[in-house]
């Protein structure tokens, strides 16, 4: 990170308690994002990253750019075979469960943001165990727990006791929450805990900083070392995200590729997958008839947006471009994992794990308390999600495709 | 004639093709084992490691010897602890050492590997070693207590076929137990290569996974492996490097 830039923006230091590690990454994935230039990508530079055996960073870069966008489905057939001679006809399947929506930060694209006035819970104890129940009766065994990131409603303690009840029901135990110190990870995964997923939301810090206006996720340094630390923790795996939409898309999806580029090269042994979420775009809301209510919700959610952080740009992510992010990370990583968000609809997902994803969730809310009839009390929802299909309407169509649901894959030891 | 049949952990197989159950629909695990004529069929304790709908284990026909393997260890202490899961799971008592410190090529930690195995055969598995064809660990390996040794042909899903030639030929060579070639083999061409050469069996899962049609591939690799076997049982004719056979001998001048 260059001096200058760490000065003027107050997301780049460090608050206290927050444990800092020594890392070049950061540095090296800042200035590539910087330097990176889309549009200098050629049609040929295109099919010579197609033609190569291994995508280098070069081929990455071409991939990701317009140039690449005519040969999308060509790109598409080699990322398929990628994916084929890595993970076969295997697709794994999971859920997310939503444990607290308490939040401290100041996320103004999030719903959870502390400013929103929506119903805040968190589950006790007995309601995390009834809502699991229900959940692993669904014939599912692997979960994702999430958070909103509050270390006073949901301290490291709270979420370890969710992990512990978790690994009673599950085989496989993720967690997507606030970032956290090396030996609080070595403590999560000492409870049952085995994988973490940080989404840097943007690579771009000064968007960043006009995106986060307050909470320990303001500070950006400290997110982006997240999979770090949890690695040195004991963590088998670790994954990247950018909320892509946030900032100009091509580079952000440049920077979260490097990102776990460099973390595998440091950390051989660590498991790497991506998510690719993207902020709900206006263009593909409006083909979609029976969306008019949520079409409303994301035109303010983008009103709000430019209103503290500046115009988007060119910062939108149709289909087809989240399409070509998915394929480049496929051919650049072609043996790390990759999730497939709810937030994209049903036949988008059915497709695209035979293409490039290599996970699906199903049964989704985002709320807290949705999933058991027994827990009466109900939080409010993060977003809104686009397919609303339960664990055997998902393992269906994942068969339909000619694929294998794979309910596990994993053994905690 | 008299059968040629190969032992591991005391039984007999007739079958020199190891068949792989990753990465293809469980449908077709039947059919292609009865394409492959397989005896033997190789899976992940960490897929097996299931309750749920689509569990491998149910889709694995009756009557084939399980070779679960421990893929997923980073090192011996893990393949140790997936090994004893893989016996509570009631998957008998082969074991395939797999343990791999690199997400990206999965290439075995030849060392750890040597640990685990030693660890596994006082346990009382039957071993069989995923390892980097190295002449001095398969040594290490033997006095370890594997009852096979399993060298690489290519990195794992690769189906670059047989990178590793040269030491493939050294271990057949120098280590009296089966060597079973495993990982990289691509296409029947290449296992029919490995059995010319001498091996025990081949083992592929890449190669017939992702095939347009499984069991006739499977049935592909049978043939091919049968007709490898058969060559080296046969003794291959000599391959002239150099040309004809010279009409006037360099040595028909000496005296008996």
């Amino acid at each position: 990170m260059n001096g200058q830039l760490q000065k003027k923006l107050g997301c780049m230091e460090y608050m206290e308690g927050m444990e800092q590690i020594d890392s070049d990454i950061m540095d090296k994935v800042l200035k590539a994002r910087e330097t990176y230039q889309a549009d200098r990508y050629t049609a040929e530079d295109v099919k010579q990253a197609l033609e190569h055996e291994r995508c280098t960073i070069e081929d990455f870069a071409a991939l990701l750019s317009p140039a690449a966008a005519p040969f999308l489905e060509k790109v598409a057939w080699k990322a398929k075979e990628e994916k084929e001679k890595h993970f076969g006809t295997s697709v794994y399947m999971f859920t997310p469960i939503y444990i607290s929506n308490y939040c401290e930060n100041y996320c103004i694209y999030c719903g959870f943001n502390c400013h929103n006035r929506i119903h805040r819970m968190k589950l006790n104890t007995e309601e995390m165990e009834k809502e699991m129940a229900a959940i692993a009766k669904t014939g599912l065994e692997e979960i994702l727990i999430l958070t909103g990131e509050s270390r006073a409603q949901s301290d490291v303690s709270y979420i370890g006791d969710a992990c512990r009840i978790a690994r009673k029901y599950f085989r496989m135990v993720g967690l997507e929450v606030y970032p956290m110190n090396s030996e609080e990870y070595a403590y999560l995964q000492n409870c049952g805990a085995d994988y973490v997923t940080v989404f840097q939301e943007t690579y771009d810090p000064e968007r960043y900083e006009r995106l986060h206006l307050a909470g320990h996720k303001r500070i950006f340094p400290y997110r982006f070392h997240a999979q770090e630390r949890a690695l040195r923790g004991g963590m088998r795996g670790v994954a990247f995200a950018a909320l892509l939409g946030l900032s100009d898309f091509r580079r952000d999806a440049f920077a979260t590729g490097l990102h776990a580029y460099y973390i595998q090269r440091k950390y051989p042994y660590a498991e790497i997958s991506f998510s690719c979420p993207r902020l709900r775009p206006i263009v593909a809301m409006a083909d979609s008839q029976e969306d008019g209510q949520k079409k409303d919700a994301v035109s303010m959610k983008k009103k709000e947006v430019m209103s503290v952080a500046g115009p988007l740009g060119k910062t939108e992510v149709s289909e087809r471009e989240l399409m070509q992010i998915m394929c480049a990370y496929r051919l650049f990583m072609p043996y790390a994992g990759m999730t497939i968000s709810t937030r994209e609809r049903a036949k988008f997902r059915n497709h695209v794990v035979g293409v490039a994803a290599t996970k699906i969730s199903a049964g989704v809310s985002t709320g807290i308390g949705s999933h058991s009839e027994e827990v009466e009390e109900r939080g409010d929802n993060q977003f809104e999600i686009a397919d609303n299909r339960d664990v055997s309407q998902v393992f269906q169509a994942v068969k339909a495709q000619g694929l294998q649901p794979v309910m596990n894959d994993y053994v905690y030891v | 004639m008299k059968q040629d049949t190969f032992s591991l952990g005391g039984k007999k197989f007739h079958s020199r093709f190891i068949l792989g159950s990753g990465k293809y629909n469980v449908e077709l695990i039947q059919a292609a084992v009865e394409h492959a004529g397989a005896e033997m069929i190789t899976l992940a304790v960490r897929r097996a490691n299931s309750d749920g709908e689509g569990n491998i284990m149910d889709f694995i026909p009756k009557g084939v010897t399980l070779l679960p393997n421990t893929s997923g260890a980073r090192n011996a202490q893990e393949a140790v602890r997936i090994a004893r899961l893989s016996r509570e799971l009631g998957c008998g008592n082969f074991v395939k050492v797999e343990i791999m410190r690199d997400s990206k090529y999965l290439l075995p930690d030849n060392q750890e590997t040597v640990k685990a195995t030693e660890l596994l055969a006082k346990e009382g598995f039957a071993v069989l070693p995923y390892m980097y064809p190295d002449l001095n660990i398969a040594r290490d390996l033997v006095h370890a207590g594997a009852c096979a040794v399993m060298p690489l042909a290519a990195p794992i899903g690769s189906n670059k076929g047989l990178a590793t030639k040269e030491f493939i030929k050294i271990l057949i060579d120098e280590i009296d137990l089966p060597i079973i070639v495993d990982a990289g083999i691509g296409r029947p061409s290449q296992a029919c290569e490995v059995m010319e050469l001498g091996a025990a069996a081949v083992m592929a899962n890449t190669a017939i996974a992702t095939a347009g049609n499984i069991p006739q591939m499977a049935s592909a690799f049978r043939k091919a492996i049968e007709a490898g076997r058969e060559a080296y049982l046969s003794g291959l004719g000599r391959v002239r490097e150099t040309g004809g056979e010279a009409s006037s001998p360099l040595t028909g001048f000496l005296r008996d």
